[in-house]
């Protein structure tokens, strides 16, 4: 095991931690993105440069995006029913 | 019941990591094969392409479908309900303007959108020569088309990628990576056999289907993306339920 993938194994474990203790949904999806960085660079030190492409993409764009948008989505949602609770 | 179980599968998982062989020094004897077969029956330079797409690609039409279900069953979530409706283009840029992203964000993410598809074509057309290959190189394609987004013109996306255009290019990719399949069958010997020239290794036309396979997937893989990320957008931000009268 040569240093880099002793620290891409640390931050990875570091960051998957991170990532479970991180309550809130919109700030997880933030952190989830930034572990997926670290996950890549596991991946590339690991001499796995397809995974690490696609995971690079996935996990810092394809995810996070998705969670967004269902934020999103729900608070709206809520919004609309407080609306309609108060009129 | 963990204070019985936990016991037991921490010695069963030390018996077995006893057994395994040191860091770096697995050869496998597939891996050998793989190694040695493609390159020189193939003349393919990728060893992760030539696995996907000619050694194993049978497994590979079924992860095509797999994915391409999964994006259909997310469209058919995500549709318009009957009490839900969308807001009109027009209406949408009078009062939605996506993000206030700063002005170099949006320059930023503008820049972003040719590198990002000249390099996911690249990836995806190099399949069987450097890392990457049709699903690497699709997810870039797709990433670099949605940079659009983040130049806070997401009405914009929709004209440049039209539902009906995503829909008919995933269909295509998934199509025709079943039908190169079928070409194996009609002018080889089995499904899936690597039945065009192979010419030279390290050559961009080379190893026979591969680079079709390779393009196949990548249109699919990208369509694929572009739809799901597109499905989920329009959700939040241009659905909505209409006000009861």
């Amino acid at each position: 095991v040569s240093a880099l993938q002793a620290i891409g194994l640390v931050l990875v474990a570091a960051g998957g931690g991170a990532v479970v203790f991180t309550r809130e949904p919109l700030r997880q999806a933030l952190v989830l993105g930034v572990y997926g960085l670290s996950l890549t660079f596991l991946f590339f030190t690991f001499q796995a440069p397809d995974v690490a492409l696609s995971e690079i993409v996935i996990s810092a764009v394809g995810l996070p995006l998705i969670v967004l948008a269902a934020l999103r989505k729900i608070s709206a949602h809520e919004r609309e029913r407080e609306d309609e609770r108060q009129r | 019941l963990f204070a019985f179980a936990g016991p037991g599968l921490a010695a069963v998982l030390v018996l077995a990591f006893v057994h395994l062989p040191s860091f770096g020094h697995a050869h496998e004897i597939v891996g050998l094969v793989v190694n040695g077969v493609e390159l020189a029956q193939r003349q393919a330079t990728d060893m992760v392409t030539a696995l996907n797409f000619d050694l194993r690609a049978f497994d590979t039409l079924g992860e095509e479908f797999i994915l391409f279900a999964s994006v259909a069953g997310v469209a058919l979530i995500l549709r318009q309900l009957r009490d839900e409706s969308e807001t009109t283009l027009e209406e949408e840029l009078e009062r939605h303007r996506f993000a206030r992203a700063s002005d170099a964000l949006r320059m930023f993410s503008l820049a972003l959108v040719p590198l990002l598809v000249a390099f996911g074509g690249y990836v995806v057309i190099h399949g069987q020569l450097t890392p990457g290959g049709g699903f690497q190189g699709g997810v870039v394609l797709a990433a670099g088309v949605l940079a659009v987004l983040l130049a806070g013109r997401y009405l914009a996306l929709r004209v440049l990628a039209p539902r009906l255009g995503l829909e008919a290019a995933e269909a295509l990719g998934a199509a025709s990576y079943g039908l190169i399949g079928l070409g194996g069958l009609l002018f080889g010997s089995a499904f899936f056999d690597n039945f065009l020239p192979l010419g030279q290794a390290g050559h961009l036309l080379s190893a026979g289907t591969m680079p079709l396979n390779s393009l196949a997937v990548g249109i699919e893989v990208a369509a694929a993306f572009l739809l799901t990320w597109t499905e989920f957008l329009d959700q939040a931000l241009l659905v909505h339920r209409d006000r009861e009268p």
